[in-house]
């Protein structure tokens, strides 16, 4: 099939190489990532991207420096291809000092003002509610920014999701909803949760459009963000993309996927991985070539692995941090002499 | 100085602060037309408008969020959540994101951020509107908890706290909103720091130490104790976190005797939690042991007479006080 350039998003082939580079890197990241997990350099929870790579880059795409991003605790790559240091989010996962929030929120809390990264939440849909109020700020005080929020097939069930809707569709509030619909919320398939087959009905209910996109097709996922983009920019509110993806990996490092068949996860990463199905529209529409991949690959391979040199040789973070930054003016339970 | 009510203290350190600060919104339930179940905010829209002072839908946990969001993203918002049972809808925000976000995130976001609420029983609520509940919070790192108890310095902390860059819980007793006392003239400003407590009357047999409305309760008694040559001195905690240890234990070292008078219930709760501190900190100055004055370990009962015995009374507090201070003491 020839594929025109018009269907890849109107990109160029710099730009396109570039996103190609991005969900390399997210891969190659995170694989480092397990294998130093396997390691014992990174412990407690650590939650893959890995199959996901394509939604995050897709729709990170279409944001704008100021724009933020919040997230859930899958969010290694959300913070990668906003903009975030690879040497920051490795320190983070190994809890040293240099990692981007100081070694004290680890693989679930990403953050940074800078680059708009305002966090992986740990509570199942708990950063939708926060993305409101992000975007209600930015609609108060008059700025052109948007608040993208990104979330599982999960979330959707709790109450957060459907308050948040609600809210942000009755102040018309610039918010991208992002449902990464992996399909298993844990272990749970999406099909033994929802009493609906897709997020039409449910966008139906608060009032908001609603797309479902195909989430192993960066050019789509980037076309359907960048419309989402244009109609909460242009002040007309809300949009809620159901982005269908896969994870490749488990739920968490520990999680031996009892609950899907092999065969189910091998399919899909044979036949649906985003980043062979990009590297075929590229090739088919002559705008990259192996080689490029190939560079491409090197230079993700090596950026993680200088990541994960970057975090084994940072300092942990000094005795005295366990007790700064709690508060602003560094008060405690108790006002003065006793604790100072 | 004028007199006026808890109530229009409140509204009026609302109002000075959004004339002083344009980041500074509010917004809750029924805070607009309805002026906010306790009248507090009314008046506020017709100043504002409907963008600075803002009706929420009936959902608890995304107005408590989106207040955090604002706040991280640069505004000063105070979000009224009715009453403290109500907030229990909305305890993941505040205790998952709003008290840990600066410490989980490395120093770098601040939240700051007021959310008032009203506590406390005694007007026939029933079991789930009628909880005090500030130590649930008052237990959370990264979180400011305060509950005034006079007009002055409820319009002078709310001041603070809206002031302040941490996340605070401004609790309000519903039996305080129509006390009335000494408050400057509006515009005359002022402040209350949100991390010491006050002595509202000097005394030197012993200390009582009580909050929000329990410290008019612990007044009362105190006026009584004195009949009897008993001098108590009423410490007003003010807040229970950060709670202001220095003033407490200068005043154990003077009295040697300690009631604490709370509304809450007595199992781990801000009562338990202060006679710890005292006995770890001012053990050596204790001439008796402390005595807790509480609500009843009972879910609050709805009928009148049941709901009395359930919300300790002026005569716990004296009986509590009789009860550590010798006579001899009081003669010399």
């Amino acid at each position: 099939m020839a594929i025109s350039n018009a269907m890849l998003g109107g990109l160029t082939r710099a730009q396109l190489l570039e996103m190609h580079y991005t969900m390399t890197l997210l891969r190659r990241f995170e694989e480092k990532s397990a294998e130093e997990y396997t390691r014992g350099k990174i412990g407690g929870f650590m939650h893959l991207y890995i199959g996901q790579e394509a939604v995050g880059v897709g729709c990170l795409a279409v944001l704008r420096k100021e724009d933020k991003v919040l997230s859930s605790y899958r969010e290694h790559g959300h913070a990668l291809a906003k903009g975030m240091a690879p040497n920051e989010v490795m320190a983070e996962l190994f809890g040293k000092i240099t990692g981007c929030s100081k070694g004290k929120g680890g693989s679930m809390h990403m953050w940074s003002n800078e680059i708009g990264m305002l966090g992986g939440n740990g509570i199942v849909a708990a950063q939708l509610p926060i993305a409101v109020g992000v975007a209600l700020a930015a609609q108060y005080q008059g700025r052109d920014e948007v608040a993208m929020c990104f979330f599982g097939d999960g979330a959707v069930d709790e109450g957060a999701f459907h308050e948040s809707l609600n809210l942000a569709a009755l102040w018309k509030l610039p918010v991208i909803f992002v449902c990464e619909n992996n399909q298993y919320s844990m272990g749970m398939a999406v099909e033994k949760a929802w009493a609906v087959d897709s997020l039409l009905p449910r966008a139906a209910a608060h009032n908001i459009p609603c797309e479902q996109v195909d989430g192993m097709d960066v050019i789509k996922v980037y076309e359907a963000a960048k419309r989402a983009a244009e109609h909460t920019r242009s002040g007309k509110g809300p949009v809620l993309l159901e982005i269908k993806t896969y994870r490749f990996r488990g739920h968490s490092m520990t999680d031996p996927t009892y609950y899907r068949t092999k065969e189910e996860a091998e399919e899909w990463r044979n036949t649906r991985d985003p980043i062979g199905i990009f590297e075929k529209y590229l090739l088919d529409a002559e705008m990259g070539a192996q080689a490029d991949f190939d560079a491409n690959d090197a230079k993700a391979i090596a950026i993680a692995d200088e990541a994960a040199e970057f975090a084994e040789n940072s300092a942990f973070p000094e005795p005295e941090e366990l007790f700064a930054d709690i508060m602003v003016d560094n008060s405690t339970a108790l006002s003065y002499r006793y604790e100072r | 100085m004028r007199t006026i009510t808890f109530r229009d203290a409140l509204r009026e350190a609302i109002r000075e602060e959004m004339r002083r600060d344009e980041r500074v919104f509010i917004m809750g339930e029924d805070i607009v037309g309805y002026g906010g179940t306790y009248a507090v905010t009314k008046g506020l829209a017709e100043e504002f408008g409907e963008k600075r002072v803002r009706d929420t839908p009936l959902a608890e946990e995304v107005f408590t969020g989106a207040g955090i969001g604002a706040a991280l993203n640069g505004l000063r918002p105070i979000v009224e959540i009715m009453t403290i049972n109500f907030s229990l809808l909305a305890s993941d925000q505040i205790i998952n994101n709003a008290a840990k976000m600066r410490y989980m995130f490395g120093g770098q976001p601040s939240v700051p951020i007021v959310f008032r609420m009203t506590v406390g029983g005694g007007a026939q609520r029933g079991s789930q509107h009628s909880q005090m509940l500030e130590s649930l919070y008052a237990h959370i790192p990264g979180l400011k908890v305060v509950l005034p108890a006079t007009p002055y310095d409820a319009k002078g902390m709310l001041k603070s706290a809206i002031r302040d860059p941490n996340p605070v819980l401004f609790l309000e007793h519903e039996l305080l909103y129509n006390v009335k006392g000494e408050v400057p003239e509006e515009g005359d400003e002022y402040t209350v720091p949100l991390d010491r407590g006050e002595i509202k009357r000097e005394g030197k047999h012993i200390t009582i130490i009580s909050f929000s409305r329990m410290l008019h309760v612990s007044l009362q008694a105190a006026e009584d104790l004195a009949k009897e040559g008993i001098e108590a001195e009423v410490l007003d905690l003010r807040s229970v976190r950060p709670i202001d240890i220095d003033l407490i234990l200068d005043s154990v070292k003077k009295t040697n005797r300690v009631v604490i008078a709370e509304e809450g219930w007595k199992y781990y709760g801000t009562g338990q939690g202060l006679a710890a501190l005292i006995y770890e900190h001012g053990f050596d100055y204790l001439d008796a042991p402390i005595q807790h004055v509480h609500g009843a370990d009972v879910p609050m009962p709805y009928s009148k007479p049941l709901e009395r015995l359930a919300i300790p009374r002026k005569d716990d507090v004296i009986k509590a006080a009789q009860g550590i201070v010798p006579t001899a003491l009081v003669r010399s």
